[in-house]
């Protein structure tokens, strides 16, 4: 991939006292990406963040950005540029001082910064609110002033720490494909941490999911949410139904699994992971790739009874009690058919349905 | 019966608070009173009213003198013992914490509970010790001891809860350590600076103690008025002296504290923690 090597984080580690906050993350960002890293709160993220932003500095490891080393220098001396969780919007300025405020460190004539103020202001579409102050603006509008200031100083990568999380649902949703335009139009590589897996998926190119400090997947969200190679990642991305299972033989890429609640299942093997007949295998499979039925279906299915049932207007959620499985069966369908508490019903899957995962 | 009961308590609750005030301004507004007052006993009836005990304040050039001597010292010291409030107050509410940081913390304050004729005793017998003439400087220096854990005070609370994300947003736009200090943290802390300059000003300028042990033979207005009152005659001017000072300090106090509230709503306080 071309400009694939154009942000190197190689093998970074960083420890506060006895915890290791990041531990040994390898990871290539292409050029004008718009990259996530995801992952629960104290999985590392923000840290890994502030160590491209020179807010941190790695113990093990190097960054290297655009073919320079970055790892020992400060902030201010780095082609990046930080959108704050809590904005830090400068209070004693008014929006359009916010904005200028890195431009005024940069050798330009008045009338150059003026115009590059102007067309921030246009960009965010604040154009008439240059004189307030950020005690006068809404959280959207901080936000917004906050992207600005650090696009208008023109960085190679963007770093967003979650900037969405302060907003309530439906501002983050209209943000949410602002800022991705917003990045289509620049063609800045933005970087952008959040713990909302719907917003990773929704808005990135591509996107680690961390734990622990360690990066567990790096894929873009379609592969991400179809092939997790985790249970870990498998859990943190959408709903998941596990099954625990006994694998007995691998043919043609597929493998087949004895579970106890499902029978035998059929999966295709992953690229990752070793798997050998008799072992330990687990199975997974979507709530949407479950189908549910009142009339027996073509095999294979099992029979379970409904424990709960809700109808969300585009489609029903409802729990279904299998025997042999350690929780209730999640399964999302789309049908006009009415399910209802207590009534039995089948369950069946088509083939890609299910997935087989290391454990 | 109950509501009966709760205005008699309540009445006696008013005359004791009127009492308390009373006790606490009458002896002070005395002052003013009788520096108006045409006569030289300080005794009631008013005689009548006059301003020459102002007038005859005003022409005595050693006042004059004291008083310079005064104002200097005061801002010297308010001017040292902010700055080295502002480093230290930095210092001390960082977001890491500095290591040992509640040890140096009650350690800086406890000075306050010193009583002045030690910390006089004790700069005096250093200064003579170390042969350093008594004079102007070493009142400042011990003005300085004093005023130092008012500054901290005052400019720890105003850095409290300060942002740091502003700090580091300064540095991420490309401002180095010290422009950052001078367009970001000052400009926000400034309330709380001038705030700390007129308190310690005040305690320095109010100081006798201090004044008296270091001063040597360049006194101070206290030092000076302590030595007037040996001369019934010149008790008057001293009334005037007096009651000059009581207005000129209430309305630093005022100024003080008006800054110090200016800023309260200031920095932002919204601190998210992240991950």
């Amino acid at each position: 991939m071309e400009g694939s090597n154009f942000i190197r984080i190689d093998k970074v580690t960083k420890r506060f006292g006895a915890a290791t906050a990041v531990d040994g993350v390898l990871l290539h960002i292409a050029k004008g990406e718009f990259f996530s890293l995801l992952g629960p709160s104290g999985c590392g993220k923000t840290t890994l963040l502030r160590m491209i932003g020179g807010f941190a500095f790695p113990d093990e490891g190097r960054i290297v950005l655009d073919g320079a080393d970055v790892t020992d220098l400060p902030p201010n001396r780095r082609p990046t540029n930080m959108v704050f969780q809590s904005y830090a919007i400068f209070p004693h300025l008014n929006v359009r001082d916010n904005i200028a405020y890195g431009l005024r460190v940069e050798r330009m004539s008045a009338a150059e910064r003026d115009a590059r103020v102007d067309e921030a202001l246009a960009m965010i579409r604040l154009s008439g609110y240059g004189d307030r102050k950020a005690q006068q603006l809404s959280g959207g509008e901080r936000q917004r002033v906050a992207l600005a200031r650090a696009l208008v100083k023109r960085p190679k990568v963007l770093l967003l720490d979650e900037p969405l999380g302060a907003l309530d649902k439906r501002l983050r949703e209209t943000m949410q494909i602002e800022l991705r335009q917003i990045q289509r139009d620049v063609g800045i590589t933005f970087i952008f941490v959040t713990h909302d897996q719907e917003e990773a998926l929704s808005m990135s190119d591509r996107v680690a999911v961390m734990e622990k400090g360690r990066v567990l997947q790096v894929a873009d969200p379609k592969t991400l949410y179809e092939r997790p190679v985790s249970r870990a990642v498998a859990d943190f991305i959408g709903t998941m139904n596990f099954f625990e299972g006994r694998l007995i033989g691998i043919s043609d890429g597929k493998a087949t699994v004895e579970t106890a609640a499902l029978g035998r299942v059929e999966a295709p093997t992953p690229s990752a992971g070793t798997f050998a007949p008799g072992a330990r295998a687990l199975i997974a499979i979507r709530p949407e790739k479950l189908l549910l039925s009142h009339e027996q279906p073509e095999a294979p299915f099992v029979r379970g009874k409904i424990v709960a049932a809700s109808y969300l207007g585009d489609r029903s959620q409802i729990q279904v009690n299998i025997p042999g499985a350690d929780a209730p069966v999640s399964v999302v369908t789309q049908t006009s058919t009415v399910f209802r508490d207590g009534e039995f019903v089948y369950i069946s899957w088509r083939s890609g349905g299910p997935l087989l995962i290391a454990e | 019966m109950n509501g009966a009961r709760h205005r008699q308590w309540g009445g006696g609750l008013a005359i004791y608070a009127f009492a308390y005030l009373a006790f606490l301004y009458i002896p002070v507004l005395l002052l003013p009173l009788f520096s108006f007052n045409d006569s030289l006993f300080i005794a009631f009836p008013l005689r009548g009213f006059t301003t020459k005990w102002y007038a005859a304040m005003a022409a005595d050039t050693q006042m004059r003198a004291a008083l310079w001597n005064t104002l200097r010292v005061g801002a010297t010291a308010s001017l040292v013992s902010t700055i080295l409030g502002l480093l230290a107050a930095k210092a001390l509410t960082q977001s890491a914490p500095l290591p040992g940081r509640g040890f140096v913390l009650g350690f800086a304050n406890l000075s306050l509970f010193i009583p002045e004729i030690v910390i006089g005793i004790a700069l005096l017998i250093l200064m003579t010790s170390m042969g350093l003439p008594l004079s102007l400087t070493s009142v400042v220096i011990g003005h300085v001891l004093i005023c130092l854990p008012f500054a901290l005070l005052v400019l720890m609370s105003r850095l409290e809860g300060f942002d740091s994300s502003l700090e580091e947003a300064s540095r991420d736009l490309g401002e180095n350590a010290w422009m950052t200090f001078w367009r970001v943290t000052f400009p926000l802390v400034l309330p709380g600076i001038i705030a700390s300059l007129l308190l310690t000003f005040i305690v320095s300028f109010d100081d006798f103690m201090l004044a008296f042990f270091l001063c040597g033979t360049d006194t101070t207005l206290p030092v000076y008025i302590f030595g007037e009152l040996r001369f019934p005659y010149k008790l008057p001017n001293v009334l005037a002296l007096g009651a000059a000072i009581l207005i000129a300090s209430a309305a630093l106090i005022a100024l003080a504290e008006w800054a110090r509230r200016l800023g309260a709503e200031g920095p932002a306080r919204d601190r998210v923690i992240g991950a």
